[in-house]
């Protein structure tokens, strides 16, 4: 009976991880090349909208994805347009897309408010790896195809990252951008790319919340997800790899917050857990690293500009 | 001193593998380049010699795609080229070992060299260069490990790493900038043997330096650069190093200033058996104990990076030592922090005048009281009295010559000089009993130089103690009564400032502790 | 780089006069987008502007409603303004302003004082509560360099689920049955308002005086010294003997204190009970945000554009209740604000200037 009960949290707390992990992988690269989006909620919010809307008005949940990852896309680039081309704060320019988006999302979905998707994404259980004991079920069954494809392309990322020329300049673009010029390497073009694909990935971390994990729309419903994945950046020290466990740990704390212990704790303060432990997290982090946040590319929030004597 | 070899090409002969020709390069309110020539031919080492801010840096990131030149040509081998970025540069075999590394420092040695590399494999991209690192390595004596992380290394070992990206990138010119700031003499002697066997192999070497000695050692050709303009080129068999310092300095050098009173016999400072941590929780200083006195100068001489940071950071209170006492006329000090130093009379002059020695944003009253505002007369009750701001700027500017067009203009908007300028009239105006100067004449041109030398001396006869830290050794040699050596943070000891040499600094700069 | 015959020339500071028309211009961008929008709808934007500005500000009830809206957004604004300048970002004054609308109801429901007291014991509380909920995320970033933009955000969501358990909870009221709010507050705990208005004066007042007294310590006290100090160069501030801990502590008990009495203004002038936290505040704390950057740093500029932000909001019930639009409007509006006036940023810091020659000149000469 409690073994179930383990075992239903563990598969629980993974669906809910997997928006956090998308959001979080997309912001590990755009933080790795040296910028930082303070966007993800926006765009993660435009995503679940968007996504929600080509969902309902075709049936084909999969192209709903795809047009949710070109508006994160998008603004991602407008992001990047600010901060490098504009060489406007990177602060604000993220939390001006971050409002924006909230308050767009809510006039685009308002007629959606409380309809069904009419199509979702369907379950999926993966034959073999479904039929290890005890785990198998837990982890691979009636799981959706994002949440697979989440921990894919967290190993793919982190190999991409690690041990590819593409990763390398990558990385170097947000450690040095100086040494990285100088080598010839086009530092603004990188830092758009990055951000531009932090911003995809924020948008299909907001479709599959209206699109797969709950599919309906409802306002404001990535309720501070996209602030969470960017804690879960620091949080996993920049590394996609350790994002698998950071956001599986935040995804359990989500689901934790609205099961039965509701029963014994007021349901309210439950659902706080999750942004008590950011902050939590943050702080030991930040205690185990001492003043000096190791493991933050050098060159973070740092716009590069040549020619600067 | 090794003797320079004769290089293998005739050098009138062989055509110029580098011309520059009538290179101008304008900045807002300096013209850093102002139609400069200059050539290189294989098989040379071509010294471009200059003060700080004759331009010389400007040049060669002309030269390597960093900026382009509002006007004037370049030509490698005889064609012309154009640059718009490193790329086309590295494409053209041209290689730069800048001042400050542009290297990535949580990247391995491979990676840094692998960054600007053409034909890196997608996947994997620095397994076979790293046996390539090691051959050359080997075989020019540039020996480093690839897989190092550069924050691991030392400063000469990251400059090693520079050299060795420049030459697989098959750099035919190549470009070192102040090369040996970062080196012991001992460290610099071995950069020389390098540099002579790519001369020997054919390559062409510009060697950036301002100090003469090793523009003498190890040039064929010497360019002197002053405000931005060619003054001369010279072979090196018609220099000699009195003939380059006038052409640099465009003056004959001023005298020493006599030392008129000897120091007290009082110590104002005492350290005793001081030891610090670094951010990184190694030593950073080590059983340091040393006395200064009422109205003498100390030296404090080393390589970049062997504890003079955290010396200076101990005494004005910026860090704390982890062991030992810190004693201001004989009262300990230790825990104070730098309100408390301040008040008790310790002066700093920061070695980052533009980062922590103003506010750049704020107006030339504001950073005049930077540090005093919160005392009367500036402020009373938690309020600020900004007409006794005005009074003490207007006295300041006059007092020390500060060109500024108002009280009110932006800090930022000055020149170097003018911004030590502020900096010593606020730090100078409490008579402090010690001032701790930290490269208090960098990058400024001569005749801040000179003001701020005067200012200093001034103190020593008013009976001050001054803690000057320098990398400049004849800055030392002038304005010190003693000075101390430090290394790998360790005080290796303490010199008469007239009863020693160059040579025997140098070799406690380098670890050698003293004998006899 | 020339393009036709100009040049961008980096300039030291934009003068007044050219940040104020640059900014006018950028709301007027949006504005006219905002028109789009309206067109969108079916509606003839210009018929639209004129509904909108005749129920706004052309009569005194309408301009007492813009008058009711700005004063939360510009208590909570000027505090982000001296957060701000000490570059402490402060993104949690929607928080802030539910902790001092949470202390300012306990006071008023459960602290049976004097009546004369009652509302002034509600504005201390108000204050001293939204200053703490600032505390925590002041403490770790000097601490041990936490982020303060994901705490304070954190500290955002923490109190609004603080506030829905009190009201479904502990302080649910015993006479409101089925609704999650308190009861009433008592009368004397109740702010007055001017006649024939929701407007109440004394938030009002209280909201002027702060912005002066912001300005005058920013430009006139010691501590404000020390603030500009941090947050123009920290490092000279080290050197200069600041104490960050202490410093950042006092302007950060300002800042949110600020956002705080602006929640006990929100429930003691116009609900009256303690209820839903997205009523007590329609995203005050974030608006703040947008009002605090539109006024570049400067305290005094939040009169001017509170208010701006506070006809937005006004007009956003007129569009809902007179032009039947959706109330989101008022969110993309405020959203639009903001990317036209960071988008202007750039030309605050480059001047265009005539080259004294047409590239095509030049060329000739070189030739």
């Amino acid at each position: 009976m409690e073994l179930e009960l383990i075992l239903n949290t563990i598969a629980r707390a993974l669906a809910f991880s997997t928006p956090l992990l998308w959001a979080a992988l997309g912001e590990i690269y755009t933080e790795r090349s040296g910028v930082v989006n303070l966007g993800v909620e926006g765009m993660m919010i435009m995503g679940a909208v968007v996504g929600f809307m080509v969902g309902q008005a075709t049936g084909l949940p999969y192209l709903a994805l795809l047009v949710a990852a070109l508006v994160g896309t998008l603004m991602g680039l407008a992001h990047a347009f600010i901060s490098i081309t504009l060489n406007a704060n990177q602060f604000v320019s993220g939390l001006s897309l971050t409002i924006f988006g909230l308050g767009l999302s809510g006039l685009l979905g308002r007629s959606y408010v409380g309809q069904p998707l009419n199509v979702a994404m369907k379950s999926v259980t993966v034959p073999f790896l479904s039929e290890i004991p005890l785990l198998g079920p837990a982890l691979f069954t009636d799981q959706k195809l994002l949440t697979y494809a989440g921990l894919i392309m967290a190993i793919i990322l982190w190999f991409f990252l690690n041990y590819t020329r593409w990763g390398m300049t990558l990385r170097s673009v947000g450690e040095s951008p100086k040494a990285a010029d100088t080598a010839g390497i086009p530092v603004n073009q990188v830092r758009y790319l990055a951000v531009a694909f932090g911003g995809l990935m924020a948008g299909v971390a907001g479709a599959y919340l209206s699109l797969a994990y709950r599919p309906s729309w409802g306002e404001g419903m990535t309720n501070g997800m996209g602030w969470i994945a960017l804690a879960l950046t620091i949080f996993a020290l920049w590394d996609p790899l350790r994002a698998i466990g950071a956001s599986f740990l935040f995804g359990a704390f989500f689901y934790l917050s609205f099961t039965k212990l509701q029963t014994v704790i007021a349901p309210e303060l439950l659902t706080m857990m999750p942004y008590i432990m950011t902050i939590v997290a943050l702080t030991v982090i930040a205690l185990g690293q001492g003043k000096r946040a190791f493991g933050a590319p050098e060159a973070l929030g740092i716009p590069y500009q040549r020619g600067e004597r | 001193m090794a003797v320079a070899k004769p290089s293998p090409f005739n050098p009138d002969k062989t055509p110029h593998r580098l011309t520059m020709k009538g290179i101008s390069k304008g900045f807002p309110g300096v013209l850093a380049n102002d139609n400069v020539s200059f050539d290189v031919r294989p098989g040379e080492v071509h010294a471009l010699l200059g003060e700080n801010g004759a331009g010389k840096t400007t040049l060669m990131n002309i030269l390597y795609g960093l900026y382009q030149a509002d006007s004037g040509s370049m030509s490698i081998n005889g064609e012309p080229v154009q640059f718009r970025s490193p790329k086309d540069a590295m494409r053209e075999g041209i290689g730069l070992v800048a001042q400050h590394f542009h290297l990535a420092r949580r990247h391995s040695v491979a990676e840094n060299i692998a960054l600007g590399l053409k034909g890196t494999p997608l996947i994997y991209p620095v397994k076979a260069l790293e046996q390539k690192i090691r051959t050359l390595g080997t075989s020019y004596g540039l020996a480093v490990d690839p897989k190092a992380k550069v924050w691991q290394l030392s400063p000469g070992e990251q400059q090693r790493v520079e050299i060795l990206k420049a030459l697989i990138q098959g750099a035919k010119i190549l470009i070192l900038d102040e090369p040996t700031s970062v080196l012991t003499p001992q460290e610099a002697e071995s950069l020389f043997g390098v540099l002579r066997r790519m001369r020997a192999e054919g390559e062409a070497v510009i060697f950036i330096s301002h100090k003469l000695d090793e523009v003498m050692e190890i040039a064929d050709r010497i360019t002197v650069l002053r405000k931005g303009a060619v003054v001369a080129t010279l072979d090196k068999k018609e220099a000699s190093p009195e003939s380059l310092a006038r052409h640099m300095m465009g003056k004959a050098v001023a005298p020493l200033r006599p030392k008129t009173k000897p120091p007290l016999d009082k110590a104002v400072l005492e350290l005793n058996n001081v030891w610090v941590k670094n951010k990184r929780g190694m030593s950073a200083l080590k059983n340091v104990s040393f006395k200064l006195r009422h109205g003498e100068i100390l030296g404090v001489a080393g390589v970049a990076g062997n504890g003079q940071a955290d010396l200076i950071e101990i005494l004005t209170g910026l860090n704390q030592p982890s062991e030992g006492h810190i004693l201001l006329e004989g009262k300990d000090c230790t825990p104070l922090g730098v309100k408390g130093l301040f008040e008790a009379g310790v002066a700093h002059i920061p070695e980052d005048r533009n980062h922590m020695g103003i506010v750049p944003s704020m107006t030339v009253a504001e950073n005049l009281v930077l540090r005093q505002y919160r005392y009367q007369p500036f402020s009373r009750l938690g309020l600020l009295d900004w007409s006794k701001v005005t009074e003490f700027a207007q006295t300041s500017i006059s007092d020390y010559q500060i060109a500024t067009p108002s009280k009110e203009t932006l800090t930022r908007l000055l020149s170097g000089g003018n911004v030590q300028k502020v900096i010593l009239a606020r730090e100078l105006s409490g008579e402090p009993k010690l001032v701790v100067a930290a490269h208090p004449t960098y990058g400024l041109d001569v005749s801040a130089t000179a003001l701020t030398h005067d200012l200093l001396l001034k103190q020593r006869e008013r009976g001050a103690g001054v803690l000057l830290v320098s990398e400049d050794l004849d800055e030392l040699l002038k304005l010190s009564d003693r000075i101390a050596v430090l290394f790998a943070g360790e005080l290796m000891g303490i010199v008469d400032a007239s009863r020693t040499s160059r040579e025997a600094i140098g070799l406690l700069m380098a670890g050698r502790k003293a004998q006899a | 780089m020339t393009f036709l015959g100009y040049k961008l020339e980096p300039r030291t500071k934009p003068p007044g006069q050219v940040v104020f028309l640059y900014s006018f211009a950028a709301v007027l961008v949006a504005l006219i987008i905002t028109g789009f929008i309206f067109m969108a709808y079916g509606l003839n934007p210009f018929s639209a502007y004129a509904t909108i500005i005749q129920k706004t500000l052309l009569n005194w009830r309408g301009f007492s409603q813009v008058l009711l809206k700005s004063v939360p957004i510009l208590l909570a604004g000027v505090g982000l303004v001296l957060a701000f300048r000490a570059q402490f970002w402060n993104i949690g004054a929607e928080g802030q302003i539910l902790a001092g609308a949470a202390a300012a109801a306990g006071v008023a429901l459960f602290l049976p004082l004097p009546a004369p007291l009652t509302l002034p014991a509600m504005f201390l509380a108000g204050f001293i509560a939204g200053g703490l909920w600032g505390f925590l995320p002041a403490i770790l970033k000097v601490r041990l360099g936490v982020n303060e933009i994901i705490t304070t955000l954190m500290m955002n969501y923490i109190m609004l689920y603080i506030v829905r358990w009190l009201i479904n909870g502990p302080w649910k009221g015993k006479l409101v049955r089925g609704f999650s709010e308190s009861d009433k507050f008592p009368a004397q705990a109740v702010l007055p308002t001017f006649v024939g208005t929701r407007l109440n004066w004394p938030t009002l007042g209280i909201a002027i005086l702060f912005v002066f007294f912001i300005f005058f310590l920013l430009s006139r006290m010691k501590l404000g010294f020390e603030i500009r100090m941090m947050g123009e160069s920290p490092e000279a501030a080290h050197y200069a003997g600041v104490s960050f801990l202490t410093t950042t502590v006092l302007l950060v008990l300002l800042s949110a204190g600020a956002a705080g009495l602006a929640g006990v203004g929100e429930i003691a002038g116009i609900h009256k009970k303690l209820l839903e936290p997205t009523s007590i505040s329609q995203g005050f704390g974030y608006t703040a945000i947008i009002v605090a950057l539109l006024a570049r740093g400067n305290p005094l500029a939040t009169l001017a554009t509170a208010l701006l932000l506070g006809w937005v909001f006004a007009s956003g019930d007129v569009m809902k209740v007179a032009l039947r639009l959706p109330d989101q409007m008022t969110g993309v509006i405020n959203g639009l604000l903001l990317l036209c006036i960071i988008c202007i940023e750039p030309l605050l810091r480059y001047r265009l200037v005539r080259t004294k020659a047409l590239p095509n000149s030049k060329f000739k000469e070189t030739v």
